[in-house]
């Protein structure tokens, strides 16, 4: 089994799996503790998360807090929800590729905020210039696009935004710890398992001096934005991948480069899906006039790549990515996904991609 | 290459936990699952084959999950039971009306200008005040005093009356049968499972909103399938040990009592593994100080709260005054107690107690 689903999730590291090995202990052990007991052994846990929590922040820029959270999709609702206005004036406003996460929390603000889509153009970027709402709250804007890999003008959005007075929430999900992070966001959104993490944590950035109301009430953790045992397993694995990635951030672009480089000429006859520059290069998202995705994946059984993002590829579907960059639904239907990054090995991707091709080519296509 | 090196956490040698409501140790069972989770990485939502292995072991663990609870309505995975609980909340068809006054905040902080259901002096809700055609929030074991709520009886009469009842399950799941009520909140770490996973059960899809995404539209997330695993092995473990555990606090309460001790809510049903003492004349923070010093680990109240040092409303609740309920300690046992570290802790106990006596 080849697996070259980078953007659904990522293995998990064995220097994250090992840092966490200590906190899932039995009672041998005192790693069990609940980080927020003040005994010993809970103050041990705290330090752990501590530490995690530094791993983490040593990616995000300074001035800010991260809260841990559930998932990322937890923090950005956490982010869109408790940053807006409650006396009916809130206006929130979202790429038009934005994940289900941020699009469709917006959509169930409806009733009492105004929610506004920014459209993209045929390469998949939002206009940095684009006509922004008055009254403007916040604006969710993605850095790395999880179907199609395109980067974002985050930066010069942000400088908007803030003439505007707004915030600017930025989901750093396929972007965390793979690349430089854009300067100005005021909230910024992490998933731990899109980072060579575990599944079962995320984060959420916030700049100091913005107030956000909690989802999640309770004891009160997180200085109060979000109640909840943290896991002290699950934060350590956010820190250690974080801290990896960190040392990595070079030799783990260098190697992706190449795996774009050998995966673009095999699949020469092909368009690519969105911008060729302004990308992450470990996301190929490709079409081929007339494919069948559904036959190629079930003639390539033992090959492990998507039909878009993971969340909406059981629904049959089409991409709101895809058509939001203008593609028909029949040129959206025959796009395919491949996604690859640390443990990708270049002869694994080689034959995976020779094999789609030649599967295509099995097609009439 | 990791730049700092991993911090460890204490070892057990000479320390005696004795705090499981707060967190329990992982099972091995659990543990073992969670380590088979780590190699299952893929995305449960993907439609290859490693997301197909992935969701078939997620749903696998959702059916054992309903079968060790006895439970035949859905299953929903969470973060914990925090995020259970304000899923419940936010996401009913019918607005959250009352809680009891002894809800954890994860509940009361939802809560606020809604009706508060009292409580006796032996910490139980009166069933009668539970009649209003709303969500009425009412925990199955209080985190602080073990005691345990005639739930069956509540969620009679709330129905009768037209509403729905959120149990918090939170401490009894796993150690008592679950309650007859409509929506029920878990968390895996309280019962020898992982922290960072939970359950909302279910009883009728219809009691709730969905908000879209994963879990049929009910929780947004990728699900933390390490964690699901390890939380349904944690369940299926066997609860022989709570017999074990009746008689080991029996024994904690004689000993405490005869050293000048008192067992709150002493005669009203309580879960074996939880226990509020108080010392008089010594405060919960100077006593945990001296516990905490001597190798044991107890708490005052819940964690969440306990570094805080505020007066406890559970005890408020029960009619204690703010002086007899800052003397207050709870100690929880659980699986691996043995009788050596209860007698231990007990002859603590009465020294830390001795002490406080001749001091005042």
């Amino acid at each position: 089994m080849i697996y070259l689903d980078y953007q659904a999730t990522t293995p998990l590291a064995p220097e994250a799996r090992e840092a966490m090995l200590p906190w899932l202990s039995g009672p041998e052990a005192m790693g069990f503790a609940n980080p927020h007991s003040p005994h010993r052994p809970g103050r041990a846990a705290a330090a752990a998360v501590d530490l995690a929590r530094e791993q983490v922040a040593a990616l995000l820029p300074p001035g800010g807090n991260v809260v841990f959270t559930g998932s990322a999709t937890e923090a950005l609702n956490l982010a869109i929800k408790g940053t807006a206005r409650g006396d009916g004036t809130n206006v929130f406003a979202a790429s038009a590729i934005e994940h289900a996460a941020v699009l469709d929390c917006g959509e169930s603000m409806r009733g009492n905020s105004d929610v506004f889509t920014i459209s993209v153009d045929e390469a998949g970027l939002v206009d940095p210039e684009a006509a922004l709402p008055d009254q403007l709250q916040l604006l969710a804007v993605m850095h790395v696009n999880n179907e199609i890999g395109t980067v974002q003008p985050v930066e010069r959005l942000c400088e908007r935004v803030r003439e505007h007075s707004g915030y600017v929430l930025c989901d750093a999900v396929q972007s965390y710890g793979k690349m430089p992070l854009p300067d100005g966001p005021d909230m910024i959104a992490l998933s731990a398992h899109k980072l060579y993490g575990p599944k079962g944590i995320g984060a959420l950035w916030v700049r100091d001096g913005i107030a956000v109301a909690p989802l999640i009430h309770g004891g009160g953790q997180e200085a109060g934005l979000r109640s909840g045992t943290l896991s002290p397993a699950l934060c350590a694995g956010f820190g250690a991948a974080a801290a990896l990635a960190k040392a990595r951030m070079d030799e783990d672009a260098a190697h992706v480069a190449e795996l774009w480089v050998t995966a673009r000429d095999i699949f020469a006859g092909w368009t690519l899906n969105g911008s060729a520059e302004q990308r992450w290069h470990g996301n190929l998202n490709l079409r081929k006039d007339g494919l069948d995705v559904a036959r190629l994946m079930s003639d390539l059984r033992d090959l492990a790549f998507s039909a878009g993002s993971a969340c909406a590829s059981g629904s049959g579907r089409p991409s709101h990515v895809l058509r939001a960059i203008g593609l028909t639904d029949r040129q959206a239907k025959s796009s395919i996904r491949i996604g690859f990054g640390r443990y990708t090995r270049p002869e694994d991707l080689e034959d995976a991609c020779a094999r789609i091709v030649a599967a295509a080519a099995a097609q009439g296509v | 290459m990791i730049t700092k090196m991993p911090l460890e956490p204490l070892q057990r040698a000479q320390r005696i936990y004795l705090d499981h409501a707060a967190t329990t140790p992982l099972l091995p069972a659990a543990q073992e699952a969670m380590l088979a989770g780590f190699a299952e990485w893929a995305n449960p939502s993907s439609p290859h084959a490693e997301g197909r292995r992935a969701r078939a072991a997620l749903e696998d663990a959702r059916a054992r999950i309903g079968k060790a609870l006895g439970w035949e309505g859905e299953v929903v995975f969470t973060s914990g039971a925090s995020e259970a609980l304000a899923l419940a909340i936010s996401r009913c068809r019918l607005p959250l009306g009352a809680a009891s006054s002894v809800e954890h905040e994860a509940v009361l902080r939802h809560a606020e200008g809604t009706a508060r259901l009292a409580v006796d002096a032996g910490g139980l809700v009166d069933p009668g005040s539970a009649a209003r055609g709303e969500l009425v929030a009412v925990q199955q074991v209080n985190n602080e005093t073990g005691v345990i709520q005639p739930l069956d009886r509540i969620a009679e009469v709330v129905r009768a009356a037209g509403g729905l009842l959120l149990a918090d399950c939170a401490q009894g799941a796993g150690k008592i049968a679950l309650p007859d009520a409509d929506l029920i909140a878990l968390s895996a770490h309280k019962f020898g499972g992982p922290i960072g996973a939970g359950v909302l059960l279910v009883r009728d899809w219809a009691m709730l909103r969905p908000s879209g995404g994963q879990e049929r539209g009910y929780r947004a997330g990728t699900e933390n399938l390490p964690g699901v695993l390890a939380m349904a092995a944690a369940l299926e473990e066997s609860g022989d040990w709570l017999a074990a555990a009746v008689r080991l606090r029996q024994r904690l309460e004689q000993s405490i009592v005869a050293a000048g001790g008192g067992v709150i809510a002493g005669e009203s049903p309580r879960v074996p593994t939880i226990g509020a003492y108080r010392m008089p004349g010594k405060s919960a923070a100077a006593q945990l100080i001296r516990f905490d010093g001597m190798g044991i680990a107890v708490s005052a109240g819940s964690a969440c709260s306990s570094g805080s040092l505020r007066t406890s409303h559970v005890l408020g609740a029960m009619g204690l005054d703010d002086k007899v309920a800052s003397e207050v300690i709870r100690v929880s046992i659980g699986r691996e107690t043995t009788e050596e570290e209860i007698i231990r802790f007990a002859a603590a106990w009465s020294e830390v107690a001795g002490k406080a006596s001749a001091a005042a």
